[in-house]
């Protein structure tokens, strides 16, 4: 039941995206083959017959939606037709390694932040860890990649200033995108965590002389951890969209910088394109988290609105 | 009882001393944001094409741009566009959130069932991908990128909302107002939403901070406010090439607009804890 509602929702969801992005693109005043020649009737005609804009906007629709489906996401006007879908190709698996290398790295640190804030409730490690939460979610990720780029690019040549070749290159992006979801996580391990230490069964596994540490370890994070794994839809999108702003300074061929580029370069079949395959990518991730939470915390599936 | 709650809400907020610097430290941007461009003998228009890229000096406090510009006066201007844009942002987002969330949650039910999925199907898209898509059709400007930003920013205040309304509807004095004849748009005005008032407010303040980084980023991708005028995300994307060089034109906007971002988000975080009486300890 659970898994039905979640599924017909992501789909919903998925045309919505996708007749949105249709719709959006025939608002955009102008005509794409008004340029700075004035062209023939005839040619303009068979142009428009060519890239079947004189039928119904429902035709176009229909063969809109027919091209979505079968992963065809139309083709690049700044490069010369090249299909969206060989850029995806292209650039898609570098932002993912880059992505997944972020999120490894801010899954353990926001666990330990956030457990180390709950464990010292109070006291200044609490208020140390929480600052440096609240610090790291309000650093914009450009700022911050900035300012990584200076001090240990260019002032101390610790890694390389930008591009994308080996482990090296990828260290400082990854940082850059990692801030961001390891404060978010921080702060929810560290309220769940607060609330699990105050239940009963903790203050047992405390009586039995259990050192206070392995009991956080034991029982408190693997309850803890739970929200967290239902949250990772919001963090998987905020590695998505940062990855705009951080591939653009670290000039990594990813497929945010190709964002980038065709929103420079007004390329709007492009930007479409690449909006539809994010909006997809992430509705799908999302989609996934809730199964795998679903199935983890049994808790999750009867959760409504009318709590 | 009520001036009793509010006693405490204060005390516990001034107790958080790093809240009471955070909201200073806001006061004191936005006052300079007001009265800085006055102390500055140049225009953020001005141009002075023999001292480009000054450092900070006696004459260019902040340095100068590529132009020759002075960024102190640019600073403050822009302090404006992203401290306006920001507020401006969070206020809609306000006004709409709150509506829906009190409607959603007043009438129960399927309405309350389907506006929340609304916000739900708004809610998985990627925020700042929607804005820059609205902002790449419509074209950049001041109007195009609230109407943006505002587009799906309600919807926490929404949520919000309608999970405080959903509370308070079930006490007694509403229905004794519903009783006595009461309009279910004055039961929500008067009765409900002055209740509801402090997670309001403090989403209000957590809204700000994000709506500012919004605008930032989208400067920063070159669809923010146009030349001549600057936002501080105008200004970080500018320096950008060239900060091997002139670090400073990178410095002082950056480090100003995470200030602005952190000290709103310490002063959210520090008012929905004191608003919440079950932190008291």
């Amino acid at each position: 039941m659970h898994f039905a509602k979640k599924f017909l929702i992501l789909l919903f969801s998925l045309w919505c995206t996708i007749s949105g992005t249709f719709f959006l693109m025939h608002a955009i005043p102008g005509d794409p083959f008004i340029g700075d020649k004035i062209l023939p009737e005839e040619v303009m005609r068979s142009l428009y017959a060519h890239y079947g804009l004189d039928q119904p906007i429902w035709v176009q629709y229909w063969k809109y939606m027919k091209s979505i489906v079968s992963l065809d996401f139309g083709v690049s006007i700044a490069y010369h037709g090249r299909p969206v879908a060989q850029f995806i190709r292209e650039g898609f698996p570098i932002s993912a390694l880059l992505g997944s290398m972020a999120l490894c790295l801010a899954l353990p640190m926001g666990v330990l932040l956030g457990t180390w804030g709950a464990l010292s409730r109070g006291k200044w490690q609490d208020h140390l860890a929480m600052f440096l939460a609240t610090l790291l979610v309000s650093v914009p990720n450009f700022v911050l990649s900035t300012f990584l780029q200076y001090a240990f690019a260019m002032k101390i040549p610790l890694f390389p200033v930008a591009r994308w070749n080996g482990l090296e290159s990828a260290i400082l992006p990854m940082l850059a995108l990692a801030a961001m979801p390891t404060a978010v996580i921080a702060r929810l391990v560290r309220s769940n965590m607060v609330e699990v230490l105050a239940q009963d069964y903790i203050r047992t596994a405390l009586a039995k002389g259990i050192p206070l540490f392995r009991v956080a370890l034991t029982h408190g994070l693997r309850n803890a951890i739970l929200p967290v794994i239902s949250y990772l839809g919001p963090v998987i999108s905020a590695i998505l969209t940062g990855s705009f702003m951080v591939e653009k300074i670290y000039a990594i061929p990813g497929l945010g910088q190709w964002m980038i580029h065709s929103i420079n370069a007004r390329d709007y079949p492009m930007i479409m394109g690449l909006t539809v395959f994010f909006c997809t990518f992430l509705l799908v991730m999302v989609f996934l988290v809730d199964l795998l939470s679903a199935w983890i915390d049994p808790r999750v599936r009867v959760v409504s609105y009318a709590k | 009882m009520q001036s009793n709650y509010w006693e405490a809400v204060r005390r516990r907020f001034s107790e958080n001393r790093l809240a009471v610097w955070a909201f200073w430290i806001i006061a004191f941007i936005v006052v300079l944001s007001v009265i800085g461009p006055w102390f500055s003998p140049y225009s953020y228009t001005e141009i002075h094409l023999a001292e480009q890229n000054s450092p900070p000096c006696a004459k260019f406090w902040f340095g100068s741009d590529e132009l020759g510009r002075d960024l102190f006066t640019r600073i403050w201007w822009g302090a404006r566009i992203s401290l306006g844009v920001g507020i401006a942002a969070a206020l809609i987002d306000v006004a709409v959130g709150v509506i829906w969330g009190a409607i959603a949650a007043y009438s129960g039910g399927k309405t309350d069932e389907w506006m929340m999925r609304t916000c739900d199907v708004l809610h998985s898209l990627p925020y700042l991908l929607l804005v820059i898509l609205l902002v790449v059709i419509r074209g950049s400007g001041i109007l195009t990128i609230l109407i943006a930003m505002t587009m799906t920013g309600w919807i926490n205040m929404a949520r919000v909302t309608r999970a405080q309304v959903a509370q308070l509807k079930t006490f007694d004095y509403i229905s004794a107002a519903r009783v006595i004849g009461a309009s279910p748009t004055r039961i929500i005005v008067r009765h409900i939403l002055p209740n509801a008032i402090g997670p309001i407010v403090a989403m209000l303040t957590l809204t700000i901070p994000s709506a500012i980084f919004t605008e930032a980023a989208l400067s920063f991708l070159g669809l923010g406010i146009q030349a001549p005028a600057a936002s501080w995300g105008v200004m970080v994307n500018d320096a950008l090439s060239a900060m091997r060089y002139y670090p400073w034109r990178l410095l002082f906007p950056s480090f100003l607009l995470t200030l602005t971002i952190l000290c709103f988000n310490l002063l959210g975080n520090a008012l929905r804890d004191a608003l919440d009486p079950r932190l008291d300890r």
